[in-house]
């Protein structure tokens, strides 16, 4: 997208970001203008750029116009909302040539005009507003919707579009309403009157938006919980997944309460910790719940023990981790995709744990459904690993369905009739040769009583310090993890199907990676794209692995996460594999991509020469 | 070592609770604990109370953590689904598991390290989450299974089996319980079976989280010379070689209510109990906790119901509001809200 680009080129391609202060109301604002684009058929994608911080910071929100369906951030800036003054100098930097500043007048400032390349927007915002609303905290929000109204007209926004968002958002408050509308077409009316109206990049209807949804991954992920029949929530709460376990709570309030008593048909638990937590989804689980917990880097951490106790008592428990940047408390709000070895080697002793990995909204909802069946099936801890991006940003998706036929896989457990045939109950004995066990609930029939314990036990459950006995039982695991290779969703294969370049990726780099592979392609570069979606890797990925002479893993993390995890569980050869990586925090974009890939090409040129 | 089956033969004789259950059928695997160890005296007072009760042996759930105590679950009940999880970290499995089926009874057993020091956090929320379950702390002041440390109950002067004396403060289990509010609170010795199975059933049957703090003696790492854990007072001179378990008898003591005794441990040292007295008000806590809080003072370790309050109104389900059903029994078609719902759910993300 270059900056000399035709107004035409530019026509529902462009990135308006909005600087704003933390806790000013602004979000409503700019989810407003998404909205409205998103409902004029246009796909969009928004980025939250926010503190951790409750009030007073600088938080930012990007949203990416895109015609063509990209998913991913586009590492440029058109048209900038500085409402922030403290950032004013920052933000005027990130404007690409030929874009553009709009600005609160009210109080002009010089520093703007640095840029020449830079066309600086007045609207007095504040000085509207003042004039037409009373009180100091309406003033600011109103500000807020005013600077909407302002967008709109720049970017030739349908007003009538806009009208219907706010009167179904208030429709219970029409006064609201009424006072939203007022500050829109102040900011509207102002920017029709004095700016140059539309910009040379601007909206205009088109219909692609039809069956697509704009939601965030981890209201997504709170939804598959529902529907996958999940009845205990516990959870600590911790950025960024608290949001995870409110989506769980406000789908069930809705959904889950016994209309006749008002009895619920749930439980979310607020643990006092992440053990406590993740103690609780093992004890509700082990108890036949299907229970989950949401959390994050520093509280999977603490989880570990108890995921060691799962693996090896073989308790099905499902974790959502929503990854942020680490280590330690690193920055709580920004993305990484930096838990992969935490995650799938979790605790103690030979363990290794069942992951999936999700891409977008869409994949959490489906993932969280195969996150209990395969817990229930393979008797294990499974985590799906998100991340910020995919977790609080907003990202068009189809829309989710669900399949009314759909049965929860509860596994090998045994009810009281099944029970009542056995002549002995024994907990660990592998009857079918895929390393499953049977299990029984507490409750049900004495006969199915069995100890579950993380001391070393054997086949029968009983507590054993016998080699052979303890080996039996580790090695039955191992082939129960072998199956696992199976079940797990498998690896997205795209591309053209060359032996030559390919990519191997994970999670949110999706949209950065498949928009790459098309400014790359057009470039003549042709390149294959597989993207692992659960962990241990089938057989897929072996085969990707093998066909292609030259690999780039690209991935959200400093370590080369994945490409350890490739080279310690797969074939490949650890030095065919080059990375790209990406940990500064901002979601990865295309053109990190594809100069990863120029550069990795370049470095192997010579030595492919020399070769010869 | 290996875990030994005891044989399930009960002799015609044996008396049958109202299920027809001999006592044979709510014991368990074969104890390993060392000969004397008080934790076996209460297994025999859980069994003893649950035969009594006439509890389908399925209805129980045991959990516990890590350590001696901890193993006990093992060792009574074998009809019953026994959890035994990490250390410190049980009651947030029985939180769980109660989460998931309201429908059954609860025991969980600890010890002193593993409540008092490593799950002091998770003991204190069960109480406050007000679990319906049965918390027993098997109190012997020490570590055993690491051989003999000082645990957070033992008492400043204590002396540790190598002679090193305990400069810390106690954590008693039950001005903690009174303190953060758990409306059963009790205390009970290993050796006093006859008080023990009535207060361990009055927990089972108790409509909230019980706690009864059991003094349970350890045999060989808290039976020695300047040792005073809970058991203050006259001792004698003992000297066991390391490693070595002497062979004794488990002690039992029956005395009146409302009077004090002293009971001889296995080195000669002694333990003052102080039996509550009959007409001791157990429902107003704050009076609990100073009559509790002078006799600690005294060395006297009062035993009994201390506390019983209705903890009902805030248990954990009631709380929450959750179905009277259990969880796990919902079908899943009632917990799916179907594709339709779905479909009309999607239109607030347009």
């Amino acid at each position: 997208m270059p900056s000399d680009a035709q107004p035409q080129d530019r026509l529902n391609d462009f990135v308006v970001k909005f600087a704003n202060v933390n806790g000013t109301g602004s979000a409503s604002a700019n989810a407003l203008i998404m909205k409205a684009i998103f409902r004029s058929g246009v796909p969009v994608i928004g980025k939250n750029y926010f503190p951790s911080n409750i009030q007073g910071l600088p938080t930012w929100y990007e949203i990416r116009v895109t015609r063509e369906g990209h998913m991913a951030r586009a590492g440029r800036v058109d048209l900038m909302l500085a409402m922030n003054s403290e950032t004013y100098a920052a933000d005027v930097r990130e404007v690409a040539a030929g874009g553009f500043v709009l600005y609160d007048s009210t109080w002009p400032r010089s520093t703007l005009l640095s840029r020449d390349d830079i066309t600086v927007l007045g609207v007095p915002l504040a000085r509207l507003c003042n004039e037409r609303f009373d009180g100091v905290r309406n003033r600011i929000l109103m500000k807020n919707i005013c600077y909407a109204g302002a967008v709109a007209a720049l970017l030739d926004i349908d007003l009538e579009v806009i009208r219907t968002l706010v009167t179904e958002q208030y429709a219970k408050k029409p006064k609201l309403a009424e006072a939203n509308m007022a500050a829109i077409g102040l900011g509207y009316e102002y920017a029709k009157a004095h700016l140059p109206c539309p910009l040379p990049f601007k909206v205009a209807r088109l219909d692609k938006t039809e069956g697509h949804v704009l939601i965030d991954g981890n209201t997504a992920a709170g939804l598959g919980c529902v529907y996958a029949g999940a009845t205990v929530g516990a959870w600590y709460p911790i950025t960024p997944s608290t949001s995870l376990m409110d989506g769980f709570r406000g789908f069930c309030e809705r959904l889950r309460v016994d209309a006749a008593t008002g009895e619920r048909n749930y439980v979310v638990l607020q643990a006092e910790d992440e053990l406590a937590a993740i103690g609780m989804v093992i004890g509700a689980s082990w108890n036949g719940a299907r229970a989950f917990t949401p959390t994050s880097g520093p509280g999977l951490s603490l989880m570990n023990e108890f995921l060691g106790l799962a693996y090896y008592s073989e308790v099905p428990c499902v974790i959502f981790d929503v990854q942020r940047v680490g280590p330690s408390t690193g920055m709580p709000t920004r993305t990484q995709q930096c838990d992969l070895l935490l995650a799938a080697y979790a605790s103690h002793g030979d363990t290794r744990h069942v992951l999936l990995f999700p891409a977008n909204p869409e994949e959490c909802f489906y993932f969280a459904r195969d996150a209990f069946d395969l817990a229930e099936r393979l008797q294990t801890p499974v985590l799906v690993l998100s991340d910020i991006d995919i977790g609080m940003n907003d990202w068009m998706c189809p829309d989710l369905k669900w399949d009314d036929a759909y049965v929860p896989d509860r596994g090998k457990l045994l009810g009281n009739e099944e029970i009542e045939k056995l002549t002995k109950f024994q907990r660990y004995i592998d009857h079918d040769g895929d390393g499953i066990p049977y299990r029984t609930l507490p409750g049900v029939n004495p006969k199915g009583a069995y100890f579950t314990r993380g001391s070393g036990h054997n086949k029968y459950g009983v507590y054993t310090e016998d080699s052979a006995e303890y080996q039996e039982v580790l090695d039955r695991l191992t082939r129960k993890f072998e199956g696992a290779k199976a079940r797990v969703p498998k690896a997205v294969l795209e591309g053209p199907g060359t032996r030559e370049v390919g990519i191997v990726s994970i999670g949110s780099c999706d949209g950065a990676v498949r928009e790459a592979l098309g400014t790359l392609a057009k470039a003549g570069i042709a390149v294959d794209y597989l993207r692992v979606r659960g962990f241990p890797f089938g057989e897929e990925v072996e085969e990707f692995l093998a066909r292609h002479a030259t690999l780039f893993v690209v991935e959200q993390n400093r370590d080369a996460q994945l490409k350890s995890l490739l080279t310690l569980e797969t074939r490949v050869e650890k030095a065919r594999l080059k990375s790209i990586l990406h940990y500064d925090g901002m979601p990865l974009t295309a053109d990190f991509v594809v100069q990863g890939v120029r550069a990795g090409l370049a470095a192997a040129l010579p030595r492919a020469a020399l070769a010869r | 070592m290996t875990s030994i089956t005891k044989p399930k033969i009960a002799h015609p004789s044996l008396p049958k609770n109202e299920l027809g259950l001999t006592r044979r059928e709510y014991e368990g695997g074969m104890s390993t604990l060392c000969a004397g160890c008080g934790h076996d005296s209460i297994t025999a007072a859980i069994v003893e109370a649950c035969w009594g009760m006439s509890l389908r042996p399925e209805q129980l759930v045991k959990l516990s953590g890590i350590g001696c105590s901890s193993k006990t679950t093992a060792y009574f009940v074998s009809g019953a689904h026994g959890f035994n999880s990490v250390h410190g970290r049980m009651p947030s499995i029985a939180s769980g598991a109660n989460a998931a089926n309201r429908e059954l009874y609860y025991i969980g057993v600890s010890g002193d390290g593993d409540s008092l020091s490593i799950g002091l956090g998770q003991l204190a929320h069960a109480i406050r989450r007000n679990v319906n379950m049965l918390y027993l702390i098997e109190n012997n002041g020490v570590y055993g299974l690491t051989k003999g440390q000082f645990s957070a109950s033992a008492d400043i002067g204590t002396k540790s089996k190598k002679g090193e004396a305990n400069q810390q403060p106690p954590i008693d289990p039950v001005l903690l319980a009174l303190t953060l509010g758990a409306s059963f609170v009790g205390r009970g010795f290993s050796g006093d079976k006859r008080q023990l199975v009535p207060m361990i059933q009055a927990g089972l049957a108790h409509p909230g989280f019980a706690i009864i703090d059991v003094l349970s003696p350890c045999v060989t790492f808290n039976d020695h010379e300047g040792s005073t854990k809970s058991y203050a007072f006259t001792r004698e001179h003992y000297h066991a070689a390391a490693d070595f378990v002497p062979p004794s008898k488990e002690i039992a003591v029956e005395y009146a209510e409302g009077s004090a005794t002293v009971v001889p441990m296995h080195d000669g040292s002694h333990v003052r109990l102080r039996k509550l007295e009959t007409g001791y008000d157990a429902s107003d806590r704050a009076s609990a906790y100073q009559y509790i809080e002078a006799k600690l003072k005294e060395g006297e370790y009062v035993t009994g119901l201390i506390h019983a309050s209705d903890g009902s109104g805030n248990e954990m389900h009631a709380v929450n509001q959750t179905s009277s059903t259990a969880l796990n029994k919902i079908p899943y078609s009632k917990l799916s809200p179907g594709s339709a719902t779905l479909a009309k759910l999607m239109d607030r993300y347009r």
